[in-house]
């Protein structure tokens, strides 16, 4: 094994194109692992958890960028606004796993139970590449999670980071687990709701091989929303047949497996409870708005 | 000068006094087994078998060998004498020649330069097997046509106890099947030790362990060496819970010493530890209870069979044990029991806090709740009509003839106060909900409940076992008066013990500065550190040799100044009649030493129909779980746990109020998360990562109370207090969920499928079979096999 | 390779494996054992130090990357016989069994009285949910934290 250190993006970009086996490490929660349990031994490490082009997070043009590098604990304290990204930071491990873990991790990782995920996917993020040869490039999410563990990272590129509009609307992250912290999701689920684009979003993570989006729960809950006028009037109620049928697509979104931390059967019925439940929230939030308002 | 005579010395026993390893621990330095170092010291390495069940064709080791830094690869060929091991009986190969009989057991072990070395050597050590059929299920196990794993066959204990009439039919019968999972003991610290080549050409070993002498007996064959030439030191120990009870990288460190000429230490990682220790047997139990209508106990029948894996371990305690458990703490006339343990390709089981009382009372706790429900009686007030009490009879025969304040145990935990009603859990931080910092719920489906369990447990070892404990005490002067050193072999492993000896020879000789001696084997057996055994077997031993310390002070005394009265140690000073007559160090020009060996009562084995006199004493406790569950997830928040426990006396309060917190975490682990998981015969999750044990979100305050009704004829009226909050919590937890659910849940750790109704309860394929043994002892010992613990005898 | 840290208000080095971890460096090449390796994943928190005054597990820190940093650890909270207050209050408490978890909890226990003198329960309960300790139930460590916090408050440190 050899570690390099190199102090800008520039070295950094070289030394991946110079080394394409090489593997990126920042706050190492996952890398450390493999080397720790001799499941990995890459032939060449490259830190890049001191590049200020990771480091940054900016809200400019309607867009928030999110540097690969930026930890949880960070986007505790910087970002609690984006409040279903806090709430997925918030149920990250620990303080001192929140304290070196990154959204860059959780994509270079791909692994479907990387929590903030579901939170990218469900904001339509685009996840940025960069690379010595060909400079930046942008693919969608879903362009960029391929499959358990595979993503679109050429051997010379590095994650620079994901960037999206921010959606104007409640929003929630809920993640099941048989511990009360510290836990590997059996089952994420990442609800919004955009007043600006007049559409949900619901993303799923650790129920399938990668995240994804429940499309069809979705369509069928913008139609019920949109015939209900849900869209002008904050306070328009939600029919039970509407959850039910939004519930029961969300369920259907899911491929899930058996494995040790769960069942295939638990982790589908897990999503028809938490699905009812982030609608149930965000029609709440939206009725105490319009309280408000 | 009167007012001396009340005045005691101060720390002594009863007193909460501060932990003796304390400061170091707390800075940092002080020195566990994984922190040993030695300048020259080369690294060890283990190479395991992937499979549960396997033939070994060959292993090739030119590649290991060749490998940088390489300075030993061993095999069973290297073995320097006997080839085998084991706690009980010496049926585990050092490193397997023939058959692998699970997934982790070693095959090889090298030495190199540095830990990546030794890894990267082990990973070139090239093993050829032939998969053989695995027996992975207990029941399998007894099956005429499954394979046979040892030459006596897959039985390796069966016992019955019949007790009253065993046929007596009651006005009403409940029946249920329960079972537990495989536990970890998941300490925190890993196994590890140094061992050093001496120059006598014996070894010098430094280690985690629980009992120094008995892995000195396993060890010293093996290396072919006399017992004097195994030298073993106390490493510090990073928690135990029975997991070192057994042996894991001892001899293995010993022969790559000796064959290299160098210090060699090996510590394991969390994986390997998974591998490398034994668990908590897997249970099943099928249980009958029948009663009066006016809710008196009949008649208990039932079976248990556990898993005891590869190999035999302590599981032939650990069947007696549950066996004669198996009706609970309550007076019954009749009943008819048996337990049966049996060998399988699954990771060896032994020892694990509790040693087979968790199971059963998980079992008869479940049962006399729905006896309870079907005679419409309260279920504490059920446990109270039936409850043991001094005189009764068990059903090995045996009366409780020492202290049993069961009732008041039972009544004092229904009593105690129940936590503050929540919060409208709309207002509540969705981090305090079942379900925590996964934020899954507002208080949807939420429902309290709140279970009640009653357990007991044996203190020290059991079946005619004389598990005896030796002290050496020394006073001598020193600078700043006079000291009292203190050298026993006993293992400090976080309970306490080193603290509580202390407090003992303070009590005892009036001298405030007592110091211990590092536990090794230059003094003679202590016993194991395991059946809530050592507060009461050392302090025993530390009670005895400080007297016959005070007896020799005494004899100065008169002899010097023919003090009349009767002569007593306070504060340094002998007293005659409570009037100080000398200083303690005038009479110090000559150390005083006295080594006494300490025996409990003797106890006896069961005969055919499991009577006998077996346990030596009992310690009995309570639990009252409250419980939050989200129905709808399946999601389980305890919320408090009120423990009662029978301490006979407290000799350090704080300390066994630590018992109690501690133990109540464990037993909350196996009630809602904890279960090692087997997928074909390898464990899947060998890792702190898969294998939950719970956080500070996820255990409860724990409100304890002790009830002090002194245990005749031992030291203080002690009893131990190791094991039973570990018994009854898991029991008492998912009764609660049981209350807060309405569902069976006969099978833990509860699972988010059982209470959501995804996963049936655990089906019975009916009572099993009961397998052809000679009789009731571990049925290696009809066919000769060599003899483990039990062969410790005191020298001289 | 050589890897050189501020540790503890003294600059060290020592040669490591390039794979080595934080932790397996302060352990086996500073020879400062105080920091503990009970599951090498940032499971357990019972390796947790301080990196450039952040709490980190210090086994998913690659050795490397502390090259030419700030490393506090447990060894240097006690100023030579006089325990840190946190310390004290883990001692009185009996809040230490086997002891393997003490140190990382001191540690984490220190970090969140430094940011919040006055944290409410479920605020220790979260901040030190990385912290697993097999031995004592929690509660002793419950109790020692608010007495740290005491202390906090009182200006002991």
């Amino acid at each position: 094994m050899e570690v390099r250190s190199p102090r800008t993006l520039e070295e950094a970009l070289e030394l991946r194109a110079a080394h394409p086996d090489s593997v990126p490490i920042a706050g190492g929660t996952d890398l450390m692992v493999q080397i720790n349990f001799d499941h990995d031994r890459p032939d060449v490490v490259i830190d890049v958890s001191r590049l200020p082009e990771l480091l940054r997070w900016a809200e400019e043009d309607d867009t928030l960028f999110l540097g690969a590098g930026v930890t949880y604990s960070r986007i505790l304290r910087e970002l609690p606004q984006i409040r279903a990204l806090a709430e997925a930071s918030r149920s990250v491990g620990s303080p001192q796993i929140r304290n070196r873990g990154t959204v860059g991790g959780n994509l270079g990782t791909a692994s479907p139970a990387g929590d903030a995920l579901p939170v990218l996917a469900a904001h339509d993020a685009e996840i940025g590449l960069s690379s010595a040869a060909r400079g930046e490039r942008w693919l969608a999410w879903d362009a960029f999670l391929l499959g358990v563990k595979r993503h679109a990272l050429a051997p010379d590129e590095l994650i620079m980071g994901t960037r999206w509009r921010p959606l104007a609307g409640p929003q929630s992250f809920s993640k099941v687990g048989t511990r009360n912290a510290m836990v590997i999701a059996i089952a994420n689920l990442c609800f919004a709701m955009d007043q600006g684009s007049r559409t949900v979003r619901v993303a799923l993570g650790s129920v399938a091989p990668t995240v994804v989006r429940a499309r069809d729960a979705e369509a069928f809950l913008n139609a019920e929303l949109e015939r209900a006028g849900a869209w002008d009037d904050l306070a328009a109620p939600v029919t039970p047949q509407a959850v039910d049928g939004f519930a029961e697509r969300v369920q259907a979104a899911a491929t899930p497996i058996d494995d040790v931390r769960g069942t295939a059967a638990y982790r589908r019925h897990t999503l028809g409870v938490l699905a009812r439940r982030a609608l149930a929230w965000a029609v709440e939030d939206r009725a105490e708005e319009a309280m408000v308002s | 000068m009167s007012t001396r005579l009340d005045q005691r010395t101060r720390d002594g026993v009863g007193e909460s006094v501060r932990r003796v390893d304390g400061i170091p621990k707390v800075k940092g330095t002080f020195a566990y087994g994984s922190d040993l170092w030695h300048d020259q010291m080369l690294w060890g390495a283990t190479v395991r078998s992937p499979h549960p069940h396997a033939r070994i064709r060959a292993i090739h080791l030119a590649e290991a060998v060749a490998s940088a830094g390489v300075h030993a690869v061993l095999t069973h060929e290297d073995v320097p004498g006997k080839k085998t091991y084991g706690l009980e009986f010496s049926d585990q190969p050092v490193l397997a020649w023939d058959r692998v009989l699970y997934a982790g057991q070693p095959v090889a072990v090298v030495a190199a330069e540095t830990p990546e070395l030794a890894r990267r050597a082990a990973a070139r050590v090239r093993v050829e097997y032939e998969e053989l059929d695995p027996v992975l299920d207990m029941e399998r196990a007894l099956d005429p046509d499954a394979p046979r794993l040892h030459e006596w066959g897959n039985t390796l204990r069966h016992l019955q106890i019949e007790h009253g009439d065993p046929d007596a039919e009651a006005e009403i019968w409940v029946e249920g099947y329960y079972e537990t999972a495989m536990q970890d003991q998941a300490a925190l610290g890993p196994e590890a030790g140094l061992a050093i080549p001496g120059e006598d050409g014996g070894v010098d070993l430094i280690v985690t362990t629980q009992w120094l002498h008995v892995d000195r007996q396993q060890i010293a064959p093996v290396l072919n060496l006399p017992q004097d030439r195994v030298r073993i030191t106390l490493a510090g120990v990073g928690g135990a819970f029975g997991s070192r009870e057994d042996l894991h990288m001892q001899i293995h460190a010993c022969m790559l010493a000796m064959h290299t000429g160098r210090p060699v230490k090996m510590s394991y990682g969390r994986d390997e530890s998974f591998l490398a220790h034994v668990h908590r047997h897997p249970s099943r139990v099928w249980l009958r209870t029948g009663a009066t209508r006016d809710g008196r106990l009949v008649a208990v029948r039932g079976r248990i069979v556990i898993d005891g894996g590869a190999f035999a371990s302590s599981s032939p305690a650990v069947i007696g044990n549950a066996t004669t458990f198996l009706a609970g703490p309550y007076d019954v006339p009749n009943a008819f029991l048996e337990g049966t343990a049996v060998y399988t390709n699954n990771p060896p089981c032994g020892a694990m806090r509790g040693f087979g009382a968790p199971q059963v009372c998980f079992a008869h706790e479940a049962n006399m709740d729905r006896l309870a429900r079907e005679l419409h009686l309260d279920p504490v007030e059920l446990r109270r009509r039936n409850a043991l009490e001094p005189g009764s009879v068990l059903p090995t025969g045996q009366v409780v003839r020492g202290s049993a304040p069961v009732r008041e145990v039972l009544e004092r935990c229904r009593d105690l106060p129940m936590p503050p009603e929540p919060e409208p859990a709309p207002m509540r931080d969705p981090m305090t909900l079942p379900g925590g910092a996964g934020n899954v719920g507002h208080g949807e489906g939420l429902r309290r409940g709140v279970g009640f369990a009653l357990g007991y447990k044996n203190i020290a070892y059991s079946e005619g076992f004389d598990d005896f404990h030796q002290a050496r005490v020394s006073l001598f002067a020193g600078p700043d008066g006079p000291v009292a050193e203190i050298h026993t072999a006993g293992v400090e492993c976080g309970q306490g013990f080193s603290t509580i000896v202390t407090q003992i020879a303070r009590e005892e000789l009036g001298v405030r500065d007592v110091v211990l001696h590092e536990a090794d084997t230059g003094v003679d057996s202590a016993g194991s550190t395991s059946a809530s055994r050592q507060t009461f077997m050392g302090g025993g031993a530390v009670q005895m040799a400080s007297r016959a310390v005070a007896e020799e002070i005494f004899a100065r005394a008169i002899a010097r100044l023919g003090p009349e009265g009767q002569l007593g140690l306070a504060d340094g000073e002998v007293l005659a009649d409570g009037v100080p007559v000398v200083e303690l160090s005038d009479l110090l020009d000559e150390p005083v030493v006295a080594t006494r060996t300490f025996h409990h009562r003797p106890t006896t084995g069961l005969d055919e129909r499991g009577q006998g006199d077996p346990h030596v004493m009992f310690a009995f406790g309570a639990q009252r779980a409250v419980v939050e569950v989200d129905q709808q997830l399946g999601l389980v928040r305890v919320v408090q746990l009120g423990s009662v426990l029978d301490v006979g006396r407290a000799i350090n309060p704080q300390g066994v109020e630590g018992q109690s917190e501690g133990g109540s975490a464990q037993g909350l682990g196996l009630a809602v998360m904890e279960e090692i998981r087997m997928k074909d015969g390898r464990i899947a999750n060998a890792s702190f990562t898969d294998y939950l044990i719970p956080t500070m979100l996820d255990m409860p305050p724990v409100v304890t109370e002790l009830v002090e009704d002194p245990e005749p004829d031992v030291p203080y009226g002690a009893k131990g207090i190791g094991e039973i909050s570990t018994i009854v919590s898991t029991a008492a937890i998912v009764a609660a969920i049981r209350d807060a659910t309405g569902r069976e849940l006969n099978r833990a750790p509860v699972q988010p499928d059982d209470i959501v109704g995804l996963r049936q309860p655990a089906a019975s394929r009916g009572w099993p079979p009961v397998p052809d043994v000679p009789g009731p002892r571990p049925v290696p010992e009809y066919h000769g096999a060599d003899l483990g613990q039990s062969d410790l005898k005191p020298k001289g | 390779m050589l890897i050189r840290v501020r540790v503890n208000d003294e600059w060290r080095e020592a040669d490591a494996w390039e794979g080595s971890s934080l932790l397996s460096f302060l352990r086996d090449g500073l020879q400062l054992p105080g920091s503990k390796n009970a599951c090498e994943q940032g499971e357990c928190g019972s390796c947790s130090v301080w990196l450039d005054e952040e709490l980190v597990c210090s086994c998913l820190v690659l050795a490397a990357q502390a090259h030419e940093r700030e490393v506090r650890t447990v060894e240097g909270l006690a100023e030579g016989d006089r325990l840190h207050p946190v310390q004290e209050a883990f001692v009185e408490a009996g809040a230490v069994q086997c002891g393997f978890c003490t140190p990382g909890l001191v540690v984490a226990v220190t970090d969140l009285l430094e940011r919040d003198p006055s944290p409410d329960e479920l605020t220790v309960r979260e901040a030190l949910s990385g912290n697993l300790c097999r031995c004592t139930g929690y509660q002793k460590i419950m109790d020692a934290v608010r007495s740290a916090a005491e202390r906090r408050r009182a200006g002991a440190w």
